[in-house]
């Protein structure tokens, strides 16, 4: 059998050992995720790549491609458990999107237009979550962040330096820490030039001194949804 | 000669803005001239563009804006009792927006840094008059309260988005907003 797999009925061809995200991603089609980035180690934590193979759901980031797997993808049942799980990240984090500077850039804000949601369903919590701002170039604002780790990775696969990290327990607990001895960004030898200051989804990770530049209509968003610019270098 | 036949009758609509700007209800009125075509197929009821205080049996009652206050409260379930269908309307009504940027503040540091610390404007001392409504302990969209029908998102939604949205109600089907449309800024 050659070295293809079907995704909604698409025939997807890929290379022994990629996985069904990459082979997709390669392919120019969309699974939704949030975690996932073709430059750093797989995390599997978002669960929105979930996909279902030959019947039985599995993560697309992480299940290796096999000749003549049948993928579901972007199906009604698994759409809908997508929306579901994105209200959850609103719902818990602080999530206003008409104040943030990554609002038409946001792969979270994206995403949730994508699939079509059109509330948080769920109460909010409207967790407390401080903003650091102590480093000169760069502001933390914790009250967006999803736990993707994509800031974890970045920092440690391609600056080597170590600098963020998840720590702490339970749904309010448990959070992205700076590895410095205060806890703040200005104690670290973190640069605005770092691979880390620049892969946030979403807006926790923000660039000083530069908000709001690219008008509304003109954002990488606005222009066209995220399922049409899939690319394996701005996936 | 036939008797000339009566027009359909037209659909009831209720709006309001509680814990909300009116941005919303200015964007209603950016539909422009279609709002002589909607005027065809709806009346209105309560409404900052009627002046009506109370609402009565709707078939559409438009939120706009969240809920930070009793009257708040008061005012949707009045709405909720009348209203067949219930439509949130913008990103207060949806998450409560703007105003629930205060939720991870004490209300009383609020109210005190409001009208007396803050020496530019304390002017009097925190306002009690009964006649005000009390403020709640946090803001809260509006479907943690009753149930909601339909959402529309924006700050504000654009025009289109509701013209968009309006026209699919009232033509009997679900509404559904393209790329462009469905936006949360």
């Amino acid at each position: 059998m050659n070295n293809t797999f079907q995704l909604d009925g698409e025939e997807i061809p890929f290379t022994p050992g990629q996985t069904i995200m990459q082979a997709a991603t390669a392919h120019g089609s969309y699974i939704p995720h949030l975690c996932w980035h073709p430059d750093f180690s797989v995390h599997g934590s978002c669960k929105l790549c979930t996909v279902k193979v030959n019947g039985r759901f599995g993560s697309s980031c992480t299940m290796e491609a096999q000749p003549g797997m049948e993928v579901e993808n972007r199906t009604a049942e698994l759409d809908d458990k997508r929306r579901t799980l994105l209200q959850m990240l609103f719902v818990e984090g602080n999530h206003f999107c008409p104040s943030c500077e990554k609002s038409g850039d946001c792969k979270l804000q994206a995403t949730a237009y994508e699939l079509k949601m059109m509330s948080p369903h769920f109460d909010m919590f409207y967790p407390d979550r401080p903003v650091d701002a102590s480093h000169p170039d760069i502001l933390l604002d914790f009250n967006r962040c999803i736990m993707c780790g994509l800031c974890v990775a970045a920092s440690r696969e391609a600056d080597g330096k170590n600098i963020f990290a998840m720590g702490g327990r339970g749904l309010l607990g448990r959070r992205v820490h700076v590895s410095s001895e205060s806890g703040k960004l200005a104690d670290t030898d973190f640069a605005a030039t770092d691979r880390a200051a620049s892969i946030c989804p979403v807006g926790v990770i923000l660039s000083k001194r530069r908000g709001f530049v690219v008008p509304i209509g003109r954002r990488t968003y606005d222009l066209a949804p995220i399922s049409a610019q899939v690319t394996e270098k701005a996936p | 000669m036939n008797a000339p036949m009566s027009p359909p009758k037209k659909l009831r609509v209720a709006t309001t803005s509680l814990a909300g700007c009116f941005g919303c209800h200015m964007s209603f009125l950016d539909i422009d001239e279609r709002i002589l075509k909607l005027l065809e197929l709806i009346e209105f009821d309560r409404s900052p563009l009627t002046d009506i205080k109370h609402c009565g049996p709707c078939d559409l009652g438009i939120i706009e804006g969240g809920l930070c206050n009793a009257e708040n409260v008061h005012v949707l379930r009045e709405f909720r009792r009348n209203c067949k269908i219930i439509l949130a309307l913008g990103a207060c009504a949806i998450n409560g927006g703007l105003p629930a940027q205060r939720n991870h503040l004490d209300l009383r540091d609020v109210l005190e840094e409001v009208y007396q610390t803050e020496h530019l404007l304390g002017r009097g001392g925190i306002p009690n008059d009964p006649e005000l409504p009390l403020p709640l302990n946090k803001v809260h969209p509006i479907h943690e309260v009753v149930k909601v029908d339909y959402f529309l998102p924006g700050c504000p939604p654009s025009a289109d988005a509701i013209w968009k949205l309006l026209t699919d109600l009232l033509a009997g089907r679900t509404p559904t907003l393209g790329h462009g449309l469905l936006h949360y800024d």
